[in-house]
This record gives C-alpha cells, structure tokens and sequence, in this order.
C-alpha cells in the first residue's frame, strides 16, 4: 500500500460543496434568504377585491359543469372553421419555407454567408412576440384571419428552421460523406444522404407545431386577427361564461386530438 | 494508375496528417495501408478522391491531376473513385437498392434520381451485383434491417456500380466479427481481380493483410515507412512501424487461423 493510500483509508467521503469558499457559501445562502423575505414582503394583495372576484371566478368554473355549445353554435363553429383553416395554411407554408432556410442555417451544409443570413431570419422570427406580430399584421391587413395566418407561418419559420438546422447538423456525416463520394451533385447528396437522415424529425416537428399553430391561433384573436380566439373574447366581453367555457373545451380535445395524432406518426416514422 | 506526388496535409489544429507522401499505384493492384491510429491512414484515401483537401501535392488518376480540378470536374472524377467505408456507411433510412443505386448519381440527373427513376440498365447492373454478393432478397430491405456484414457487402455493391477504376476502402473490416472480416476481404480482392481494379485499403489487421494483398504500405506519422511483399512484413518492420512489441505471436497467428478456417471449411 502506498502512504497516499494509507492516509487515505479509514477517512470519510463527502461529495465536494458546489461552492468551495465557505465564506462565499454562506454569504450566498444568507443572501437568497433575505431576498426571498423581501420578495414576499412586496406583494401587495387587496384582500376585499379578492373576496369579489372569487365569486366571478367561481361563476368562470361553474360554468364548465354547464358549457352552453348550442345559443351561439353558429359562431363557434365559424370561429373553429376559421382556426383550422388558419392553422392548416399557416403550417404548410411555413413548413414549406423553413426547409429551405433549416438547410442554410445548418453549418455543415451551407457556405458561411448563406449560413449567416438564414441565422438571422430565424434569429427576427423568434424575437418578435407572436402577439406582437399580430398586433402589427392587424394594424396593416386589418381585423381577420388572413393577419393571423400570415403570424402563425412568420412564427412557424424561425421554431421550425431552427430546430431542423440543428438536426442537420447533428447527423451522421458517414452517411452523407459516402454519398458525396460518389460524385453527387449538391441537390442530390441533401436528396440521398442528408433527407432520409433528418426526415422522422421533420414530421415530428411538423406535427407538433400544426399542434402549437392551433393554440396560437385561439390567442391571436384576442388582439383581432381572426379565428375562435375572436369568437372567445367577444363571449367573455358579454360575461357568456358559459359560451366560453364551450369554446375552451373544443380547444382542448382538438389539442389533445392532435397530441394523440401526432405520437402516433411519430411512432410510424422511425 | 494512380500517382501521388509530394502528398501533404495539414490540418487547422497544426497536425501534420501526411508528410510528403510520394506513392505509385499500377493498374489492377490491390494495395494494404497500415499502420497505428493517427498515422494518417484516413486522410492519405481522403485526400485521392478530396473528401478531405490536401494542403499541396499532386494526385493523377490516369492522366487527370486531381487536386486542381474545379468542383464540377471533380464529380465527374469522383465517378472513376469507388468507396467502401468503415461502418459501412450506408444512409440507413433508404432500402438496400435506394443505397446501390447512389453509386450512380454522379452519371443521372437530379429529377431521375430524386423520383427514382434511374436508367434500367443501372438497375439490371445493381441487381446483377446484389446477386454476386448474395443479397439479392433483400434488395427492397431497408438498410438498417441488415446485418454487419451484408451492410458492408451492400456497400461493395455501391462502390462498384460506379463502374470505378479505383476502389478507396477505409477499414472495411473494422466491427465485423473475424470470420466476416475474411469473407469481406476475400469477396472485396475477388471483385477486384474480375474487373482488374486497383484498391487501396486501409486496414488495422496486420495478418488479414498478408493473407489477402500484393503489396503493402506501412505509414507511421503521416510518411511511408515500409513499401513492400506481404512476406516481407517481419517483426522489426512491424515494430518501425507500431513500436516496441512482441510481433511474433501476430505473424505467428496467422498461419495457424488459417488453417483452422481452411479445416472447417
């Protein structure tokens, strides 16, 4: 035995503090405390007002137990009609558009200008707020769904690039090399070798932002630019809970439908 | 053949992957490259058909000097260059035919290839070579569905119906169990003997090499150390080539495999 191991022997084990100055870890810890005691310390909360509203509350989550689908059907389902309309556009063209921008934004597979400019479309399409898009589309197409389909295929872009990019250049490059080998030509080898690799993720993807766009677009109506979501706030401007809570539950299955839908062809696909 | 003239790599970490490497390949030679990792087995094939490029040097296949050519011709060369690859490499999500039939797309245009349509007799070609490789129920397969070695014999298949002069093979036999080794490396020589190919194999198996190749390379830090007969290959050259080890259990080895695999035979 060595004397490093000798010494060793018999010594208890701890795992090593996350912080190793013991001054700096309880300065720390005293700190988070008293942060924590003057968070608390700063909410102010008007108790009566809260009485009040407690009852409009209660009324909102009665009014689950009695969802009204059928005084004002004619409008849901217009509403609901428009959403999926605008959901489906929205997502094809999206879609459509991010492939193309996804294959620049991947560094293995672009040069660096192309690269850069396709990093910066994604980059202003994740910046900007859904809402606020809309807000701005609202105020240039004016009220209706063809402001919210234009949001929802701006906002499609930069989630659906990005997140296609970074597969592109996480895959195999064996694969896309022995295609290249053979003399390829551009167009081909993203055909051949890259294209089969990153296809499962793409309708995955695919899948889970037509999900998103459908739930976008029940908000987007709120700032006007079509949909159900106009449907559901002018039911909550007339305090028709009972409307909305109908409304929110036909949001909810078609999510969930989509949900269901979406681990099924995802599934399939690997 | 193939001629390479002052070969030099150097990669942006500042590794100096070949130094100099001068090499002349005669029409239908099949070629062993050893030598240990990192020695610069990869890139000297890399660099032939400029999967990687060569910092300076000259590469003639025939009469064509490579390294200058414009990316267009250089397709049109990388036609004449077969490839067989280390874990096969095929794309995994396309059937086994989709894959042999991507050896032909440096010859169809993009629209044949993207509906896939490719010209019958590149098709009559590919089931031809899946049947000399004994793969031909599995041509609708998907690749992933296959084995180590059929894989690797799927990428035989691609190689070859590039109709290439050459064929780089970079470590054909690397995860595949000792007796496929011996099938890939017997079936990848025959092929090359039937269609007068020069091969250059790279290849970690010292004794696999002697058994199957007419001439064999040893680099060791990106320059040649050792060209000559597979017999000639003794525990003083394996050790300038390796370092210091007990070789001859190695060379030994062989003879004694050998036979063993003849007797079940």
């Amino acid at each position: 035995m060595s004397d490093a191991l000798i010494a060793a022997v018999g010594r208890p084990w701890r795992k090593p503090p996350l912080v190793q100055r013991k001054w700096l870890r309880w300065t720390l810890m005293a700190g988070l405390i008293a942060y924590i005691i003057a968070a608390v310390m700063t909410i102010e909360v008007n108790w009566s007002r809260v009485y009040e509203g407690l009852e409009r509350g209660k009324q909102f989550v009665l009014a689950f137990t009695s969802p009204d689908f059928t005084a004002r059907s004619s409008d849901i389902w217009e509403g609901m009609l428009e959403s999926i309309i605008m959901t489906v556009a929205a997502s094809v063209v999206g879609i459509a558009i991010s492939i193309p921008i996804a294959l620049g934004a991947a560094r293995n597979v672009a040069p660096l200008p192309v690269y850069l400019i396709c990093r910066g479309i994604i980059a202003v399409s994740r910046a900007l707020q859904e809402i606020i898009v809309a807000i701005l589309l609202v105020a240039i197409f004016g009220f209706g769904p063809l402001a919210g389909f234009l949001t929802l295929s701006f906002a499609t872009i930069g989630f659906l690039s990005k997140l296609l990019a970074e597969d592109i250049e996480s895959m195999d490059r064996a694969q896309a090399e022995a295609i290249r080998a053979s003399g390829a030509r551009w167009t081909q080898w993203i055909n051949y070798g890259v294209q089969p690799q990153v296809m499962p993720r793409l309708i995955g993807l695919s899948m889970y932002r037509l999900d998103i766009n459908f739930r976008e677009s029940a908000i987007l109506g709120l700032v006007g630019a079509g949909g159900i979501g106009a449907t559901l706030n002018t039911a909550f401007d007339r305090y028709e809970y009972d409307t909305a809570a109908a409304i929110l539950i036909i949001i909810i299955v078609i999510v969930m439908g989509l949900e269901y839908l979406s681990g099924i062809i995802r599934a399939r696909v690997q | 053949m193939l001629r390479l003239e002052k070969l030099v790599k150097t990669y942006k970490t500042g590794d100096q992957a070949l130094r100099a490497v001068d090499l002349e390949v005669p029409e239908g030679q099949v070629l062993a490259l050893i030598g240990p990792s990192g020695a610069g087995k990869s890139t000297l094939i890399r660099c032939i058909n400029r999967l990687v490029e060569p910092t300076s040097g000259k590469v003639y296949l025939g009469q064509t000097e490579l390294t200058g050519l414009s990316s267009s011709a250089l397709r049109r060369e990388r036609r004449r260059m077969g490839m067989i690859f280390q874990e096969y490499a095929l794309v995994e999500r396309l059937t086994v035919m989709e894959n042999v039939l991507s050896g032909r797309l440096g010859y169809v245009g993009f629209w044949r290839s993207f509906t896939r349509r490719f010209p019958q007799a590149d098709v009559d070609e590919a089931f031809r070579l899946l049947d000399r490789v004994g793969l031909l129920e599995m041509a609708d397969k998907r690749a992933d569905e296959l084995s180590g070695g059929q894989r690797q014999r799927v990428g035989i298949c691609r190689a070859l119906i590039q109709n290439p002069a050459l064929l780089l093979v970079d470590e054909p036999t690397a995860s595949l169990d000792p007796k496929t080794s011996r099938q890939i490396m017997r079936l990848i020589c025959e092929l090359c003997a039937e269609r007068g190919l020069a091969a250059i194999i790279n290849i970690h198996d010292v004794a696999l090499a002697q058994m199957f190749v007419q001439r064999v390379i040893g680099l060791r830090f990106g320059a040649i150390e050792f060209d000559g007969p597979p017999e000639a290959l003794t525990s003083d050259v394996l050790t300038t080539i390796y370092g210091e080890e007990d070789w001859e259990a190695t060379i030994a080895k062989v003879d004694e495999d050998d036979a063993e695999i003849e007797a079940s035979q």
